[in-house]
């Protein structure tokens, strides 16, 4: 525990109480569950799609013009870094200790993530509407 | 908090042995951890070796053996050796559980007995218990209304309601389940814990509590009830066999219930 300095002459409750609640915390918790949960048929429908184009059935192309395709495309990618950032968001909190290391580590996997998954995104609608 | 490397002093050493009476047939090595913070010397373990012919079945049988014959500088807490008081809450084994209800048969070869893990040492087996007090005290563990009690003084509550408290009520507060979860360990400044969440779920599920609402608005936050991540060690380590884990998977699932 990091509270136990002896320079710290506050009383234990008031310790313990801390800034009290931040009111938030239900909607990230369930978002992490509905997103694991929508990630099995999206990950069951891109294993198998990579199967058939990888297989030579299938041109790429032709593939991602289908609109049912483009969309679980993207919802895939969407729903997959979504889970991954609200993820390790959790991680972080769990292991960094202090708030400013915390929150910097915290946007950058934000960044990083969102930033790849938009990209992927873009090039998705790009081969799916140029094409 | 993770530290990667133990601060100064911290390292764990050899200390003395005491070996058995002499003509002692039947006996077993305890391997006990001493840290006296007065002294300013690293914590040590220590060997004694038990007479096992003239001791106890359980490893507070033989702790208060070898603190009555001895060694009596050993400190330890203890009190109703039955297993109802939670006072010998230690990790023996490698395991967190109460010293009075842990056989010495049950235990594989040297009984290596240590406090209960990641809480400052006050001395020896007794862990400085402050704060986790004082986050059982910021749950506001007790009955809660704004209806003045009925004329006859008590708050009737049906068979049915009274069942719901049934794997909460028993929990004697030796904090064995705290102490056992990492995420106590790395965040138990603002994280609650599986003992003091168990608590609030005792009082969130009582149907004459009145500020149920309340409770809940208190641990809706990140740190003091989302660190649970159902690693389950709570409900393995429970000396009186009860379900942390549950309990705060039931609050998750009431806060679902009243969002929507």
């Amino acid at each position: 525990m990091s509270n136990s300095s002896a320079t710290n002459l506050r009383s234990p409750l008031g310790r313990a109480r801390g800034l009290g609640s931040a009111k938030e915390g239900l909607h990230h918790w369930w978002a992490q569950r509905i997103t694991a949960v929508a990630m099995v048929p999206l990950t069951l429908w891109f294993v198998y799609s990579v199967a058939s184009l990888a297989s030579g059935r299938m041109d790429f192309d032709l593939w991602l013009l289908s609109p049912i395709n483009a969309a679980a495309l993207v919802l895939f990618i969407v729903v997959g870094v979504h889970h991954g950032v609200i993820g390790l968001q959790v991680v972080l909190e769990d292991y960094v200790p202090t708030h400013l290391a915390r929150t910097v580590s915290i946007l950058l996997v934000k960044l990083i993530g969102y930033g790849l998954a938009t990209v992927a995104v873009i090039s998705t609608l790009i081969v799916t509407l140029g094409g | 908090m993770v530290e990667f490397a133990l601060p100064k002093n911290s390292k764990v050493q050899t200390g003395k042995h005491f070996p058995a009476p002499a003509g002692a047939k039947n006996t077993r090595k305890f391997k006990v951890y001493r840290y006296d913070p007065d002294t300013g010397a690293n914590p040590r373990t220590d060997t004694y070796d038990v007479d096992m012919d003239t001791c106890g079945p359980m490893v507070l049988d033989a702790l208060l053996k070898i603190k009555d014959e001895v060694d009596s500088t050993l400190a330890l807490r203890r009190s109703c050796r039955e297993g109802i008081c939670g006072s010998c809450a230690m990790n023996i084994d490698g395991g967190n559980t109460l010293a009075c209800l842990k056989p010495i048969e049950e235990c594989k070869g040297e009984v290596k007995v240590y406090p209960l893990p990641h809480m400052p040492v006050v001395k020896d087996l007794v862990p400085d218990l402050t704060h986790i007090y004082a986050q059982l005290t910021s749950i506001e563990p007790w009955l809660k209304t704004d209806t003045p009690a009925p004329a006859s003084g008590e708050r009737l509550q049906s068979p049915e309601e009274r069942e719901k408290l049934d794997g909460l009520w028993e929990c004697i507060l030796c904090f064995c389940c705290s102490t056992s979860c990492p995420s106590y360990w790395w965040n138990g400044d603002r994280y609650l814990g599986p003992a003091v969440l168990l608590q609030a779920a005792r009082w969130i599920n009582d149907s004459r509590d009145e500020a149920t609402g309340e409770r809940l608005d208190a641990l809706e936050d990140p740190f003091k009830l989302y660190r649970c991540h159902t690693i389950m060690n709570c409900t393995n380590t429970c000396p009186k066999g009860l379900n942390p884990a549950k309990a705060i998977g039931d609050i998750k699932m009431k806060m679902l219930e009243r969002a929507g």
